[in-house]
């Protein structure tokens, strides 16, 4: 529990309306989408509404050796947003205003509350679209995906979140606000702070304005889906795609289970014998090109023994996509607690990697689906589990430090988008060395160094 | 292994409104995943977790594990801050069923702290001088349910809390209603409405709000089923449908008017039961069945029911084939999708079938026709301004469609439209879609000529 008088201070700074203390308040503010991870309650909720509010309260926290806890949506998974050490939550909900369109120089300026998909419909009467699209773009907040660099279905041909911030306004743990980059296509003055502070998760720094890259929105798409006998084919078809370059914006992969839950679920005819789905969709400002390399991708699942469909209507593409979207909900009907995974290896061990996640899933006995970005290496191992279970949740444990030794070795990484947060700190080391941790703390340390920001996420607290 | 006797499925001994530990299994469903952020009216208002549905969740999960109490006044706050509209459920990954989760805590509620603190939540909040407006309006709603004993209808409980809410603010004199001063639907028409050669007789259920607030609706509704020789039963011993009370967790009362009507439409002998209101038929089609899911009298009687219910819509284009309008309406009307027509009854593409149907009507979609217009039943009265702020963006999607009439397929969205429309500096008429039906056909018979 805080002193009340931190209350106080916090309402003199905040505004009563925007600083919540109830035990209800602090309830809603225990958890975020990650599964199988410990709530905590804060000791308080404050809502900012503006940049400057943010530094007084960072000095309050700093002076009183309280911990802040930024949140966007908190529709995060990897346990970013959970207070663990109590503290403040300091919710950007109320900072959601945008607060330049420019369609001229292709940018937008906005305060980080703002949803991914409201500065969608903003921009797109401009005929622009800001591509990053993990899938809680409807509920997700721009700052919340800025610090996580979120990915999403898109990354292949469009890429992430870091490819598309090109200045931030930042109050640091010290209390100072600094802003650097700004609508300039080229900058390099001075370090690249919008990488440092992109995927920091909150620990470095709190984003309180970002300037995101806009591009025109592609005037054509096509839909493909290919089915496949075996994991082989599937793979190689991708490979495939690759080769004869083309660079689809979603190159989307479900596995044997995925696809049988899936259709057991939702009904939409997909063949239960099929070992592999690969859903592909091709676009671009031409019709040309976009027909030239859909019939090339066409080529590519034909040669590889696929079974092809071809969308020509939006219903039609709307039906294809039917499957995909439905592999999180299938596979989640299964049980009541879903551990979603994010390993990542480089996109030509894909099949490896659906081979080893099927196997995993295998020798621990467990129900384990995996669908995912297979464009760009990016798989979703899915694990269904009682939660009430504790014998079953401790093989769980041991089936994903198995997923992460797989992908590791097989020239990956821990996440592809999900982040470090709390779920995945222990396996740091296991990618980045003790060299690799040391910096990491010494990048935390010059910046936060009574560890102030999200404290005990990405950089173990130190031991007292 | 061979067996002689069929045997029925066992009923439960009791429902989640019986006993909020049955819940539990929906709240497990929860991943958090935050989608219900997306599309709930109240969370898109307030802009605070604790508005949307997921942090409903862990407080009903925090409260069954003992570390909250139900009757904390930030609770049953917090509780009261749906509009139990659904949307979170059309968004929901995990299909979750929140409206059992919402029905079961408030019922709970009840059981534990009675009636009385509920009178006090409203109350507290009728302090505004601008609700007293939206006070009256959805308490005269509300009001035969708490004072008007029918004629012929089973006696309403007592322990309804708008009885307590009702007469102690006065609601004692119909004069002070407008809406009131009309002569309510039931004692306009006949108990049986009869056409020369029928070929077909059905029942209609015309709740509380088209009984008494929009009884032209309902005379609508009754014309445009005998204009396609279809002979309507309207019984009077029919009561509200109890949807009402159910939100607010009067589990006995609810009960009580369900089994009347239950009794009260099995007398008519009619093959099938129309309504005009979305929560009324999600009544019929859903929640008499989970509310007397325990009862092996009533059970059986909800479930026969239940597939016999159809919105107006529904059973003019799927169950019968409607006579096609052919008198000419011309207005550009823009539809609003109720969120228990479209939500609840799945009731959505059947009255655009219509509206587009009718000659000389230029239908103009509003964006997001299907966001909830704020209504909630009561909720407009307990929580005045966060239903005002999510019944003007429904007012500005409106205006933009620049249509003349704004139509909808439920009455309570139909005041809330009437309010906000206005307040908006909008001119759009609100109506119920059968309306302009029952329109066309008045015009073809007034010898019109179709084209001019």
């Amino acid at each position: 529990m805080l002193e009340k008088t931190i209350i106080e201070k916090l309402e003199a700074v905040a505004g009563k309306e925007n600083v919540l203390t109830g035990k209800v308040d602090l309830v809603a503010y225990s958890y975020d989408a990650t599964a199988d991870l410990p709530r905590q309650a804060p000791d308080v909720v404050v809502l900012p509404t503006s940049a400057e509010m943010v530094q007084a309260i960072v000095n309050l926290a700093r002076s009183n050796k309280i911990a802040i806890y930024p949140r966007g949506a908190g529709t995060n998974l990897s346990g970013g947003t959970v207070p663990l050490k109590k503290g403040i939550v300091l919710s950007f909900q109320k900072m959601d205003k945008i607060l330049d369109v420019d369609a001229a120089n292709l940018t937008a300026v906005v305060q980080p509350g703002v949803v991914i998909a409201a500065l969608n419909a903003a921009v797109a009467p401009h005929g622009l679209i800001y591509p990053p699209d993990p899938g809680t773009v409807a509920t997700a907040t721009m700052g919340g995906s800025a610090a996580e660099n979120s990915g999403g279905l898109r990354g292949l041909k469009y890429g992430v979140t870091k490819n598309y911030i090109m200045g931030m306004e930042v109050v640091l743990a010290n209390g100072e606000k600094v802003r650097f980059g700004g609508k300039t296509v080229k900058n390099v003055t001075a370090y690249d702070f919008s990488n440092l502070f992109v995927g920091s998760e909150g620990t470095l720094g709190i984003i309180t304005e970002l300037t995101a890259k806009l591009i025109p929105a592609p005037k054509y798409r096509r839909t493909l889906m290919g089915v496949f006998k075996t994991l082989a084919d599937a793979g190689n078809a991708v490979a495939g795609i690759i080769k004869a370059q083309v660079i689809p914006a979603t190159l989307e992969v479900m596995d044997r289970m995925t696809i049988q839950t899936v259709e057991d679920f939702a009904h939409i005819g997909l063949p239960t014998d099929a070992a592999a789905l690969l859903l592909i969709e091709v676009d671009g400002m031409s019709e040309d090109v976009v027909s030239a390399e859909a019939e090339a991708v066409m080529q590519v699942v034909a040669d590889n023994h696929g079974d092809l469909k071809a969308a020509n209507t939006d219903q039609e593409r709307d039906q294809l996509w039917t499957a995909r979207r439905n592999a999180l909900p299938a596979l989640a009907s299964l049980n009541n607690t879903v551990v979603l995974e994010d390993a990542t290896v480089p996109r030509s061990r894909i099949t490896d990697m659906l081979i080893a996640c099927e196997a995993i899933g295998k020798k621990y006995n467990l129900t384990l689906g995996t669908f995912g970005h297979a464009g760009d290496g990016n798989l979703h191992p899915t694990i269904l589990c009682d939660k009430h279970n504790k014998e079953e949740l401790s093989r769980v444990h041991q089936a994903v430090d198995e997923i992460f030794q797989v992908a590791l070795s097989f020239g990956g990484t821990l996440s592809g988008e999900h982040g470090i947060g709390v779920a995945k700190m222990k396996y740091l080391g296991d990618e980045l060395g003790q060299s690799g941790l040391n910096l990491m703390r010494s990048i935390k340390e010059s910046l936060d160094p009574e560890y102030v920001l999200n404290p005990g996420k990405m950089v173990p607290l130190r031991e007292v | 292994m061979a067996t002689t006797t069929k045997t029925l499925p066992a009923r439960p001994n009791k429902t989640y409104h019986d006993d909020l530990a049955i819940v539990r299994e929906e709240l497990d469903k929860c991943m958090k995943c935050g989608n219900c952020m997306a599309v709930c009216p109240v969370y898109g208002a307030d802009r605070v977790e604790t508005a949307v549905t997921r942090s409903k969740i862990a407080v009903a999960e925090a409260v069954l594990d003992g570390e909250l109490e139900l009757d904390d006044p930030q609770v049953y706050e917090m509780l009261f801050n749906c509009l139990v509209c659904k949307s979170c459920m059309t968004n929901c990954p995990t299909k979750v069923n929140f409206d059992r989760i919402m029905l079961a805590l408030r019922a709970a509620l009840v059981r534990k702290n009675g009636l009385p603190w509920l009178k006090k939540m409203l109350f507290s909040t009728l302090k505004h001088p601008r609700l007293f407006d939206a006070g009256l309006r959805i308490g005269a709603a509300l009001q035969p349910l708490a004072f008007r004993g029918e004629k012929g209808g089973k006696a309403i409980s007592p322990r309804s809390p708008f009885g307590q809410v009702g007469s102690a603010i006065g609601f004692d004199a119909d004069r002070q209603l407008p809406g009131l001063t009309v002569t309510p639907l039931r004692d306009r028409v006949p108990e049986v409405v009869k056409v020369a050669a029928a070929k077909m007789k059905v029942a209609f259920f015309t709740g509380d709000s088209l009984n008494y607030f929009y009884p032209e609706a309902g005379m609508d509704l009754i014309e445009v089923l005998t204009a396609n020789d279809i002979e309507v039963h309207i019984p009077k011993a029919q009561s509200c449908c109890g949807v009402p009370v159910l939100v607010h967790g009067d589990v006995d009362t609810v009960r009580a008017l369900a089994r009347n009507n239950l009794d009260t439409f099995d007398q008519t002998g009619c093959e099938y039961l129309i309504t005009g209101c979305g929560s009324c038929g999600g009544a019929w089609q859903h929640d008499y069945i989970e509310l007397m899911a325990a009862d092996p009298v009533y059970g059986p009687k909800a479930e026969y029911w239940a597939k016999r219910t159809y919105d107006i819509s529904t059973f003019l284009t799927k169950v019968i084939s409607l006579r096609p309008p052919l008198g000419r309406v011309d207005r550009v009307v823009t539809y609003h999708d109720s969120c228990h027509l479209k939500k609840t009854m799945k009731v959505f593409a059947e009255p655009r079938e219509i509206l587009k149907s009718i000659p000389g009507i230029t239908f103009k979609e509003m964006s997001a026709p299907d966001a909830c217009c704020g209504s909630g039943g009561s909720y407009v009265l307990s929580h005045y301004e966060t239903s005002s702020i999510i019944g003007r963006k429904k007012a500005e999607d409106i205006k933009r469609t620049a249509a003349d009439t704004v139509s909808v397929g439920c009455p309570a969205c139909m005041m809330q439209l009437l309010d906000n429309v206005h307040r908006a500096g909008g001119q759009q008429e609100v109506v119920h879609y059968i309306s302009l039906l029952a329109e066309s056909y008045r015009k073809e018979r007034s010898v019109e000529p179709i084209t001019r």
